[in-house]
């Protein structure tokens, strides 16, 4: 029994406005800034809206960790992840290694050529609405990843339900049309308290320098196996350069 | 042997004579081709440039009990005695020079099937025989070839030009076909009347009975089917009352004589679904004619309730030339507007000339695609939402890059998840490791030299140099020793000494050194960096 395609389409576009209900009337965070209560706030996992992550060093590992434990929960009982690299990235920061990750992730992998197929890859996912993310990583400033291009991005995955994480190396901050803007490196580790000597439990510092709701701020912050634990807030950001909440 | 041979010579012996008049008229041709898996081999390996010369002894092995056995053999090494069925080792001790590899039975199965098909155009009626046989019910059809000799020869001819060597012979039954092509003179054609001569001579192996069977008779003193046809029936049904029908010789020569009939059941042809669109004037732009093109085509699959799997786009171009565009979809499709849709931005790498005048659309590759129960609330199913996300990522970015993991049994770390075209697999869920070692998030396909200090032979890294830049170890874990797979590396490969290292940035590492001072090899040991941890 088939269902015209005009039907399903308004009855699919009726459920992702349900969806977005509570969100639209929910309003804007107040929390002080750098205070535990905000990360709470904006540490929603599976929220589906374009976040960009950007490391400080080129070819390190934490944005990909970061992006892994902000993963929606349907990402680890089924749907899958599409997950595109350009050229670049692949030669500096070689492939994921799905024996690193959590068990129960289905991964789609597109290796695109160019950066503008690999914004094209995404937005073609994003338009399938049973992923359980859409991760990109791209590396520099390219041309084409312009504030339009991000706008179509973010508007694309509001309207399809699935989380869009943009993944920048070796970038600046530009202007986008992102919902989220982190800037993620490494924090010296902890001792092992078996082994001195050896890397025990890993820490990262995280800076949310905007966001259009919630409050930006720094923080540092501990994964374990199925959360991330917030430790502490170091510092204020130093927003000479970036305001507080910048409108979009 | 004394109950035989005590018998009276009876006058109603199991003569060979043709069955009734329906039987008669019919002419099968067998085609037995006695080499098909070797000069398969030759053939594949002739395709990529190195084709092994054919008077060096060469087989085919599949496992046995004990080790591999030779499956198929070419002619210089049967002339060395080299037999199917021998163990490798065995006639390595005759041949030291001799070049084994492992048989593909199931391409050699799909091979032959597709052979079936080729060879439906001397005759529409053609059947698989065995594992390297064909049957083909050539009544009626011999008089388009020039007669039954004439096809025969053509037959023979077609098969030594795609590189098999064929043994081929025509009778009124498949079982005398079969006889005739194994074990009788070249290109036999045995009419009703000629039958009993030209099968009396032939052994008793020629009607399709099992060796045990076959070694049986001769012992008793039947080695030709002519002495087996001169035994009593009552006495032959007797002897093997209790044998199972498809190795009894008495119902067997009744196949063979056509008493018993014994049908041969053809496979369908495979659908073919095309369509096309001749236009009155040469055009340069196949764009405006794809949607038509595309809804009737998938009107018509869905008559037969089949879906497209792979598409080509052909046009016809006024000056002759033909050009193709082929897109292909991860699971069976009949929706003309996705069909559509895989050819975007791709009808500009199609080079029109001065214009086109017929533009066909064919499924060169259709499944049967029943009709699904959707959800009740409407909306797609997620699975076919995901496969036409696949198809127009495949159509743009080419099949190398779309992929889904498939896990593999090792223990080699870059080994264990290999990365195969998504468009034939749905994403595999990748299975927790047994081990709860640390892995990195990111790796390597090759892992890049560096150079390291450390305390010579086996200390920890100290300081490390990778891509000019100097990074000093904080922090190290390991070493955690992996060892090469000695059943699937070369002899060359090293063991490797894993260690987590931390440098002064707070970034983790993984590094490995190949080899130990003092392993028995030339280079001392390398050290290179294999991933990259959160």
């Amino acid at each position: 029994m088939s269902v015209t395609p005009s039907t399903a389409e308004r009855l699919r576009h009726a459920s992702s406005l349900i969806d977005r209900l509570p969100r639209a009337a929910r309003p804007l965070s107040g929390s002080a800034p750098g205070s535990a209560d905000g990360m709470e706030d904006v540490l929603a996992p599976g929220a589906p809206l374009l976040s960009e992550v950007f490391s400080a060093t080129g070819n390190c590992g934490v944005p990909v960790g970061f992006v892994l434990s902000q993963l929606p929960k349907r990402a680890f009982t089924g749907a899958p992840i599409l997950w595109i690299r350009d050229r670049l990235t692949r030669h500096e920061a070689g492939r994921p290694y799905l024996g690193g990750m959590r068990p129960g992730l289905r991964v789609l992998r597109v290796d695109a050529s160019r950066p503008v197929d690999a914004l094209w890859a995404m937005e073609e996912g994003l338009r399938c609405g049973m992923l359980g993310a859409v991760i990109a990583e791209i590396w520099g400033d390219p041309q084409v990843l312009d504030f339009t291009a991000s706008k179509r991005l973010a508007m694309r995955s509001e309207s399809s339900g699935v989380p869009a994480w943009l993944i920048r190396r070796a970038a600046a901050p530009n202007l986008s049309a992102a919902r989220r803007r982190w800037r993620l490196s490494p924090a010296p580790s902890l001792a092992d308290p078996d082994d001195p000597q050896a890397p025990g439990q890993i820490r990262w510092e995280a800076e949310l320098f905007r966001t259009r709701t919630g409050t930006p701020g720094r923080w540092r912050l501990t994964p374990l196996a199925d959360r991330l634990e917030i430790e502490t807030a170091p510092q204020a950001p130093q927003s000479a350069d970036t305001p507080l909440r910048q409108a979009i | 042997m004394s109950l035989l041979s005590c018998l009276p010579v009876p006058s109603e012996a199991a003569q060979i004579r043709p069955g009734s008049g329906s039987t008669a008229a019919r002419r099968i041709v067998s085609v037995h081709l006695p080499r098909f898996s070797i000069e398969r081999w030759q053939r594949v390996l002739g395709r990529s440039g190195d084709a092994p010369p054919e008077d060096l002894p060469a087989g085919l092995t599949v496992d046995g009990p004990h080790g591999p056995v030779l499956h198929a053999t070419n002619r210089a090494a049967e002339a060395l005695g080299i037999r199917p069925g021998a163990r490798v080792t065995d006639m390595r001790a005759i041949c030291p020079d001799l070049r084994a590899d492992y048989a593909d039975i199931a391409g050699d199965r799909a091979m032959l099937e597709r052979l079936m098909l080729w060879s439906r155009r001397w005759c529409p009626w053609t059947t698989l025989d065995g594992e390297d046989g064909l049957f083909l019910d050539t009544t009626g059809s011999d008089h388009l070839w020039g007669g039954e000799a004439a096809l025969l020869a053509r037959i023979e001819e077609a098969f030594s030009a795609l590189g098999f060597s064929a043994d081929i012979a025509m009778a009124p039954t498949p079982g005398a076909a079969w006889a005739l092509a194994r074990f009788g003179p070249v290109r036999c054609v045995a009419t009703a009347q000629t039958l009993a001569a030209d099968l009396a001579g032939l052994p008793v192996r020629g009607l399709r009975l099992s060796e045990g069977q076959a070694l049986l008779l001769d012992r008793l003193g039947l080695k030709t089917i002519g002495a087996l046809a001169q035994v009593p029936r009552a006495a032959l049904t007797r002897r093997f009352r209790t044998t199972a029908a498809q190795d009894n010789p008495l119902l067997r020569l009744d196949q063979v004589a056509g008493r018993l009939a014994e049908p041969l059941s053809c496979p369908e042809d495979p659908p073919h679904f095309s369509v096309q669109t001749r236009l009155p004037e040469p055009v340069e732009d196949p764009a405006p004619h794809l949607s038509a093109l595309c809804t009737e085509l998938c009107r018509i699959m869905a008559r037969q309730g089949m879906g497209a799997r792979r598409l080509r786009l052909s046009i016809y171009r006024t000056d002759g030339e033909v050009r193709h565009l082929e897109a292909a979809t991860a699971a069976a499709s009949r929706d003309p507007a996705h069909l559509e849709r895989l050819w975007d931005d791709r009808l500009e790498r199609i080079d029109p000339g001065f214009g086109f005048d017929l533009i066909t659309l064919c499924a060169r590759w259709s499944e049967p695609l029943t009709g699904r129960q959707t959800r009740l609330g409407g909306g797609a199913e997620d699975e076919v939402a995901l496969a036409r996300m696949v198809d127009r990522l495949t159509a743009r970015l080419g099949p190398r890059a779309v992929s889904a993991p498939a896990p593999r049994d090792s223990h080699i770390p870059e080994r264990r998840e290999g990365w195969v075209p998504a468009l034939g697999a749905a994403p595999a869920r990748m299975q927790a490791a047994a081990h709860r070692a640390p892995r990195p998030l990111q790796i390597f396909d090759t892992p890049e030299e560096v150079h390291v200090l450390y305390a010579v032979p086996e200390g920890p890294p100290a300081q490390i140099v990778w891509r000019k830049q100097t990074l000093r170890v904080i922090r190290f874990a390991g070493p955690e020793r992996i060892s090469p797979e000695w059943w699937a590396d070369r002899p060359s490969c090293r063991l490797r000494d894993y260690y987590r290292i931390e440098d002064q940035t707070g970034r983790r590492l993984w590094l490995f050194r190949e080899g130990v001072h003092g392993d028995g090899r030339p280079d001392p040991p390398r050290w290179c960096i294999h991933g990259i941890f959160a």
